[in-house]
């Protein structure tokens, strides 16, 4: 039995007769890099803002550290530790790098010198060091995508949710952020990301989510879930892990 | 510490001028720059630090005014306590307006509209309740003497609102270099994110409303020891709501200096108007709704924006030539 970090119980949300998330139930161990992936519209980033607190489940719990947060607000979260990230960037775009980060800094840190010192630090753990004067609005999708978990890293976040930071970026960007993401993880944060880029999530996580219409419908290594016949239809179609199978014998 | 240079520097520099000129015309004119000033600053507390539009602080100042009077007519007390209890009324009031619209998530046209609604409610209430004088106002009797808070000459309110603005600026700076002033302006960019990054909009959105309605309150109190008059429409009427917003999006929100730039700029500019159209009921209202117009879509950023555009355009230049 490993020490369960996040344990999400049978969590459901409706948005009217749209079930989004549907019983889902998962626990994340501790120091552990885990992903949850699945087509669009599976839910995933739905399941974020229940874990999180921007949305209150109709029904189901999330225990962060042995403690049930069910519907606590999002920023009594990032105090106890657990800090999400946004898909669509959502930069405070009058300020600078180095003042956005600071913002998730000072969540611990009064001080402004101190908290914009700590903006620096963060900033070259994520590659950043170089843009720190820059307005946020300037910097490029992959700029941004490394504020955004610069900003949450800043927090001294224990979990971080990330969603999606490697959309939008291309191959040799998203070379660069793996290793940054990675090196998170070997700093003792734990991590859960929703992530498309199946090359990330085989580089990276050590278990995987698949949800599909709301439910899980698979999990596992990653090498396990790539292969599994209900994941492959999920994402191509019904019927094609049949005719992938015909078609390879 | 340069902002703290720069308010030192403007201290001196009005302050000076407010003791070595010795024309009433001069000095109603700075007198009126500077009540138009403080305006301006105390919406630009919550409007351009915290991205909360309110189209109705006049409700602060008006509750300021009728306080300042109101204590000295019917309470008896001394014009300085009377302006402590005011401002502490109009703080009161924003208090509980904020807490009502904060905690119920209104933002943006919402926000706008509910400040204007409880501005108008004021205004009717205080058109029909027996001790704030209805329709026919309050008067407060003239007793010039600095230990009455009434002066004389002019010089002893400019000194006075010099005062204010200077406690504004020295607010507005400390936003700019804090942990509040960065949760205000992480919320104003992007609540989602900064509640994310664990900030509780409704407390420090609440916290900035009530600096705000302070200062709104001293505003109101000056107003109501400087002309001794006051009835709901000058009190609660959206014409100050309007000076006050109008001197924040001129000059250019979430700035320092802006607020201090559009309220002389819009000072000036009704000074013009009335000098070409004479007493042309409204003219001024027209002049300032057309500006504003223009502002908003040519130049969003207000005139300190337009500084900061032309610094980075010659910066661009310099960086060209080498």
């Amino acid at each position: 039995m490993t020490d369960v970090l996040l344990d999400v119980r049978d969590l459901s949300i409706a948005f009217g007769g749209l079930r989004a998330v549907e019983g889902v139930s998962l626990a994340v161990s501790r120091g552990s890099l885990a992903a949850l992936i699945g087509p669009n519209g599976a839910g995933k980033t739905t399941l974020f803002a229940l874990v999180s607190g921007f949305l209150r489940p109709d029904r189901g719990s999330v225990r962060f550290d042995g403690r049930n947060i069910t519907g606590v607000a999002p920023h009594l979260n990032a105090r106890a530790g657990m800090t999400r990230t946004f898909q669509i960037v959502q930069p405070f775009a009058t300020q600078t790098v180095r003042e956005n980060i600071a913002v998730g800094a000072h969540l611990h840190i009064a001080g402004r010198a101190a908290a914009l010192a700590e903006a620096e630090r963060v900033a070259a753990r994520v590659g950043l060091a170089s843009q720190l004067d820059k307005p946020a609005a300037d910097l490029t999708v992959a700029g941004r995508k490394r504020l955004e978990l610069a900003r949450a890293l800043a927090t001294r976040a224990r979990l971080l949710l990330l969603d999606e930071v490697l959309a939008g970026l291309n191959p040799q960007e998203i070379a660069e952020m793996i290793p940054v993401v990675r090196g998170l993880a070997d700093t003792g944060v734990t991590v859960l990301m929703i992530e498309h880029v199946m090359q990330a999530v085989m580089n990276l996580a050590q278990h995987v989510w698949v949800l599909a219409q709301g439910r899980l419908i698979a999990e596992g290594s990653p090498a396990e879930v790539t292969r599994d016949p209900a994941v492959i239809e999920a994402y191509l179609g019904h019927g094609t892990a049949e005719r992938l199978r015909r078609a390879a014998g | 510490m340069k902002d703290v240079a720069a308010i030192a520097l403007f201290v001196l520099v009005i302050g000076a001028a407010a003791v070595a000129l010795d024309s009433g015309v001069a000095l109603t004119f700075m007198m009126m720059a500077l009540y138009a000033t403080l305006l301006a600053q105390a919406w630009n507390l919550l409007g351009g630090f915290g991205g909360q539009f309110s189209f109705g602080h006049a409700l602060f100042f008006g509750s300021g005014a009728y306080v300042q009077a109101i204590a000295q007519l019917s309470g008896g007390l001394n014009a300085w306590l009377a302006l402590a209890l005011a401002v502490g009324s109009a703080a009161l009031v924003a208090l509980g307006v904020g807490a009502l619209a904060f905690r119920y998530g209104l933002k943006g046209s919402y926000f706008a509209l509910v400040t204007l609604a409880f501005a108008e409610v004021f205004r009717i209430v205080a058109l029909s309740l027996p001790f704030t004088g209805g329709g026919v106002g309050l008067m407060l009797p003239l007793r010039a003497s600095a230990a009455n808070l009434q002066f004389g000459s002019p010089r002893g309110y400019v000194l006075l609102l010099l005062a204010f603005v200077t406690l504004a600026l020295m607010v507005t700076a400390w936003l700019r270099h804090s942990r509040f002033g960065a949760r205000l302006q992480a919320i104003r960019d992007n609540e989602d994110a900064a509640r994310a990054l664990g900030i509780a909009p409704f407390q420090v959105k609440l916290a900035a409303c009530v600096l705000s309605g302070a200062f709104m309150g001293a505003a109101g109190a000056f107003y109501a020891q400087a002309f001794q008059y006051i009835d709901p429409a000058l009190a609660f009427g959206p014409t100050t709501s309007v000076e006050a917003l109008l001197g924040a999006i001129v000059g250019g929100m979430g700035t320092l200096w802006g607020p201090v730039l559009g309220a002389l700029s819009l000072h000036l500019l009704s000074e013009a108007t009335r000098n070409l159209f004479g007493a042309l009921p409204g003219i001024n209202m027209v002049i300032y709704g057309s500006v504003l117009v223009l502002i908003v879509m040519f130049m969003p950023r207000g005139i300190a924006g337009l500084g900061l555009s032309v610094r980075a355009f010659w910066g661009r230049q310099g960086a060209g030539d080498d």
